[in-house]
């Protein structure tokens, strides 16, 4: 897939949430490449006005849960208005509850996050690498074809459900990505699968 | 399904691109990120960057190339070389390396693999192992083949795997360089008893090196650097044999 010219409108106002998550760096590193500089912040004013937040990372649920409470950032994220986009962990703890330590987490998806638990020798956990993503249905999945190929790191995953998006399939079929009011998700990196998983990026900002 | 990964590995020394005067086809080879690029564009699955630089001054050329990369490149990359301690993993992650590789710090500190699996999670910490087939085992080697070791190639993969790591690189150092194919049957063995990934290095010289190492060797994905630096094998040519036969190719 071709990078596409950015036609974003000017200043959108990006925030990403700072918490005890890795790979945040490499979420403002896309944006910058699509002209546009984030904000990476906890501050609960800056998030208020922010005009899309991202809610990126890499970790493990019971940390991020926790730090998440001790900063008063849970309360703030249940109650956005403006579109959130949850991304790979940001998702998980987007959800009801994790398998990841049992936690409680920010439920807005009614959701788990199950463990991967592999059928046969083939199955290596953690599911690493490109795979597709099918039944596409959002506007952010705008230019994106049913079996584009994104990058995926994790093992714990979120079954199907009435907020599906985009699934995808390892051991099992999954939900890859979800979509309930303001707030969206997506299990893959999206900031680190090409121009299509920009293309995603950018979609959202223009929502 | 998961696609099988094709994964260029490019030396850096002293922020430069080693081999690069031979490289054909690409302005800018000898300029890691502008070469990445290149890669990334053609439909490399991943990066592998690895330092071979000894000096102090340069780690933090390094250091700053990671960062650079991080910023131009859009597909996940792995940087190693020269890892001793947690905080060198912290400063690679900081500058947005996506895993860092430990080979024979790993081997002298098995428990590094613990460490880095704990504060960063198991799937930034890919563990390589050098091994040679020597006197019917295959040994492991130290300081990028230099000096051999007692560990066994297998046993010391499961253990690497049981302290966290969350995928092996193994390069054959016969293979190495020699354009004789992947080291298939201790690939094999490797792909079937471990729970994780299992990348694949040294001796690839022709298009169905790669098919075998992924339909006979089972492995995860497939690194090379000689065969994508010379021009022998272009990877959009190589992805495009690898799907007619029938291989799960993004």
């Amino acid at each position: 897939m071709k990078p596409e010219q950015s036609h974003l409108p000017n200043k959108v106002n990006v925030a990403i949430i700072k918490y005890n998550a890795g790979n945040i760096y490499s979420v403002q590193c896309a944006l910058k490449r699509l002209g546009i500089e984030p904000v990476v912040t906890d501050d609960k004013e800056l998030l208020q006005k922010a005009d899309k937040i991202i809610f990126p990372g890499q970790g493990e649920a019971t940390q991020t849960m926790r730090y998440l409470k001790a900063q008063r950032l849970d309360e703030l994220i249940v109650n956005l208005k403006q579109p959130v986009l949850g991304i790979c962990i940001g998702m998980h703890l987007l959800c009801q509850f994790s398998e990841e330590g049992n936690v409680h987490c920010l439920g807005i998806f009614d959701a788990p996050v199950l463990k991967f638990h592999p059928e046969k020798q083939a199955d290596k956990i953690p599911h690493m690498g490109w795979n597709t993503l099918t039944r596409l249905k959002s506007p952010l999945y705008n230019g994106i074809s049913e079996g584009e190929f994104m990058y995926f790191v994790h093992s714990y995953y979120v079954p199907l459900n009435d907020y599906s998006i985009a699934q995808s399939e390892y051991i099992q079929p999954f939900c890859a990505s979800m979509h309930k009011d303001n707030f969206y998700a997506a299990q893959f990196h999206p900031e680190k699968s090409g121009n299509a998983g920009e293309r995603i990026v950018r979609n959202f900002i223009e929502l | 399904m998961l696609a099988k990964r094709i994964i260029p590995c490019l030396d850096v020394k002293d922020g430069k691109t080693v081999k690069g005067v031979n490289f054909i086809n690409f302005r800018d080879a000898g300029d890691p990120v502008e070469l990445g690029k290149q890669y990334s564009d053609q439909g490399a699955d991943e990066l592998v960057f690895l330092d071979i630089t000894a000096s102090h001054e340069g780690r933090k050329t390094f250091i700053d190339l990671v960062r650079r990369v991080a910023a131009r490149i859009n597909i996940p990359f792995t940087v190693g070389g020269g890892i001793n301690e947690l905080k060198d993993v912290d400063a690679l992650l900081n500058a947005g390396a996506d895993k860092v590789s430990v080979n024979s710090a790993a081997i002298r500190n098995p428990a590094l693999i613990e460490e880095i699996a704990d504060h960063f999670g198991s799937q930034v910490c890919v563990t390589a192992i050098d091994a040679d087939w020597i006197n019917n085992q295959w040994i492991c080697y130290l300081n990028g083949g230099r000096i051999p070791t007692e560990k066994e190639l297998f046993s010391w993969a499961k253990e690497a795997e049981n302290r966290g790591a969350g995928e092996i690189l193994f390069t054959s150092m016969k293979h190495d360089g020699a354009k004789i194919g992947y080291a298939i049957d201790a690939l094999y063995t490797l792909s079937v008893s471990l729970g994780i990934p299992v990348i694949a290095s040294g001796g690839a010289g022709k298009k169905e090196d790669f098919r075998d190492v992924f339909v006979q060797g089972k492995a995860d994905a497939a690194l090379a650097a000689g065969v994508f630096h010379f021009g022998d094998i272009s990877i959009p040519e190589l992805k495009e044999y690898l799907k007619k036969e029938e291989i799960i190719i993004r």
